[in-house]
């Protein structure tokens, strides 16, 4: 025993406290509690503790309620300090603290509701962004500045990365196609699989889904933090129209470098292929660039970037959105920007969608 | 008589080529409630970053318990730093963590306590600290300014440490909050035989509760002792800090100086 120990003097119990009752220690005392066999009266003698912090006071209380309340029993030994600290806390120890307590439905019903509210609060940002443009934006007090910077960051800065994923997947493919091509013979073919489906299809697609990873997330953080830090209410304080300061030159700063983007991207895609087909299946550069000549027409490659303008708007809508409705607490900016990677994604592939299907019934 | 805490002995500090103390040595002993003052920018609050480890001087000795700091295993490190607790300017509370969560974390990660041990303790020192139990569930966005800092207090308490420091704690808060903020800290220095060490600005701090005080000016120790003591020095940042008409007028007189 290293907390206790218990004497029978005459015909009442003596049960000795000893060793330190700090903090590290309570667990061990309450477990060295249970295991005593005591029998009333009962004095607790404390003299022979060495060392008492709060936590062990505590669990001194508990042990004397615990007893109290099976028999008759009488404390000694404690000094001044002891005695203040034990009326200071003996009445905390009956406060029962309050717990939140969520039930599944609750959840299932909180999170519908949120989403609901977020998709109409999503709604008004919309109508408030564009009305602002026609009310507060006009040529001479536009911030070209944050534009140009936002430019750089977003569009410079992603040229890198965009060259080497678009490379990347415009080998694949060729690798992909060669393999089927060649079994008809069809090698040429190539070139026209590679052309069009880079211009029309990858070039945009995987474009804007790095710009959503590396552009839409970073909008969302920013302007969460802002939050955070009440700049944005400094800002509205003092006049400033958030739109015109931080929405307007995202969006429109995203539309310009997008499409600039997805070009760069096509010529880099379609320079992969052609490495590929080299390599795959022996087309000579000259080959391939008399056959793409040929075959790729104007309007693929524009049909593509039409595209891209869309896809910009949403990234920077949705990043721009997520970043207002981040809360006053540090995580919601990770799950804000969570959510707006994750939507800006899906909304870019499914507005894909819908171009492909009205492409298709145009005929174009 | 009595002893020594902690020990500053010939401490520099140097941001780049930018000097922040020059050679400042100084001791604060148990038990006692501790001042550091200086203008902004004087380098109080690195001062005591550098105290409880979150950043090393360019050069100089700093003992706490008699152990020098920079010597420390990671093992004794740990050890030490529960043994103070810390509540920074604006609380610091974890944002995604309830009050309750944030008092019981150090209690969790470093102790074997029973949930409802913890419970008990979580209680004790919101109402040590002077909250109602019903802030427990609240989440620290949802407090005031006053509460956050007393929740913060309730946090650095938890581990029961033997010191405190505090950096600007009645910065922020109403006058009367403040008074009841510099009283709660005196009666639980007095309770728990704690060792305060306080950043403050705060006249009424620093004439009611400070028993000794450093004050920082020029990169060295402008002052250094009791009030009294303080007042005696003739440096011109003391002159202008103690000696206007608004500080004679309002405490000086009390004081017979």
């Amino acid at each position: 025993m290293n907390y206790f120990e218990v004497k029978q003097k005459e015909n009442q119990t003596l049960l000795i406290c000893k060793g330190e009752w700090i903090i590290y220690k309570a667990s061990s005392i309450e477990k060295e509690f249970k295991k005593l066999k005591l029998t009333f009266p009962l004095t607790i003698d404390v003299s022979s503790v060495n060392d008492f912090d709060s936590a062990g006071v505590i669990e001194f209380i508990t042990i004397y309620k615990k007893l109290k309340a099976k028999g008759k029993i009488k404390v000694i030994g404690y000094n001044q300090k002891e005695l203040e600290l034990f009326k200071l806390l003996e009445p905390t120890i009956d406060i029962k603290l309050p717990h939140k307590k969520s039930f599944f439905l609750d959840d299932v019903g909180k999170a519908a509701i949120e989403g609901f509210k977020n998709f109409l609060l999503f709604l008004a940002f919309l109508g408030e962004t564009f009305a602002k443009f026609f009310y507060s934006i006009k040529p001479k007090n536009f911030r070209y500045k944050e534009m140009v910077y936002h430019i750089y960051t977003s569009g410079v800065g992603a040229l890198f990365i965009i060259a080497l994923t678009s490379f990347l997947v415009g080998m694949v493919v060729a690798y992909q196609a060669s393999v089927q091509l060649h079994k008809f013979g069809a090698d040429i073919f190539i070139v026209d699989t590679i052309g069009i489906s880079v211009t029309r299809e990858l070039a945009p697609l995987i474009t804007a889904i790095v710009v959503a990873g590396r552009s839409g997330s970073s909008y969302t953080a920013e302007i969460g933090a802002m939050k955070i830090t009440e700049e944005i209410n400094a800002m509205k304080s003092m006049g400033f129209d958030v739109y015109a300061f931080l929405v307007w030159p995202r969006i429109l700063a995203l539309v310009i470098s997008l499409p600039l983007l997805t070009f760069f991207a096509d010529i880099v895609g379609i320079y992969g292929g052609l490495i590929a087909s080299k390599f795959e299946l022996g087309i000579s550069f000259s080959q391939f660039v008399e056959r793409l000549y040929e075959v790729l027409k104007v309007k693929h490659y524009i049909l593509g970037l039409i595209k891209t303008p869309v896809f910009a708007a949403t990234i920077a809508l949705i990043g721009c959105f997520r970043g207002f409705l981040v809360s006053d607490n540090t995580q919601s900016i990770g799950l804000q920007t969570t959510a707006s990677v994750v939507n800006s994604i899906f909304l870019v592939i499914a507005f894909d969608a819908l171009f492909s299907v009205i492409y298709t019934e145009l005929g174009i | 008589m009595k002893k020594p805490i902690i020990k500053v002995q010939d401490l520099v500090t140097k941001f780049g080529d930018r000097v922040i103390h020059d050679h400042i040595s100084f001791e604060i002993f148990e038990k006692e409630i501790f001042g550091i003052l200086g203008g902004s920018g004087s380098g109080k609050s690195v001062l005591v970053k550098e105290i409880i480890m979150l950043l090393r001087p360019f050069s100089g000795k700093i003992s706490i318990f008699g152990k020098d700091i920079s010597t420390l295993s990671f093992k004794e490190a740990q050890e030490l730093k529960r043994s103070w607790g810390v509540l920074f300017q604006f609380g610091a509370l974890f944002t995604s963590l309830t009050v309750a969560q944030n008092i019981a974390m150090p209690l969790i990660e470093y102790t074997t306590l029973s949930k409802k041990q913890i419970e008990h303790i979580v209680a004790a020192k919101l109402e040590l600290v002077g909250l109602k139990p019903f802030v427990a569930s609240m989440y620290p966005s949802e407090l005031s300014g006053g509460m956050i800092k007393r929740a913060a207090l309730a946090r650095a308490l938890a581990l029961d440490p033997k010191l405190l420091f505090l950096d600007e704690p009645t910065s922020g808060l109403d006058p009367v909050g403040a008074r009841n903020f510099d009283k709660l800290i005196q009666e639980l220095r007095d309770i728990l035989d704690l060792t305060v060490v306080m950043i403050t600005h705060d006249l009424d701090s620093i004439f009611t509760i400070l028993d000794r005080m450093l004050l920082i000016a020029d990169k060295k120790i402008a002052a250094y002792g009791t009030i009294k003591e303080v007042l005696a020095s003739t440096h011109p940042f003391v002159e202008e800090f103690f000696k206007n008409d608004f500080v004679k007028k309002r405490y000086l007189k009390e004081l017979n100086v």
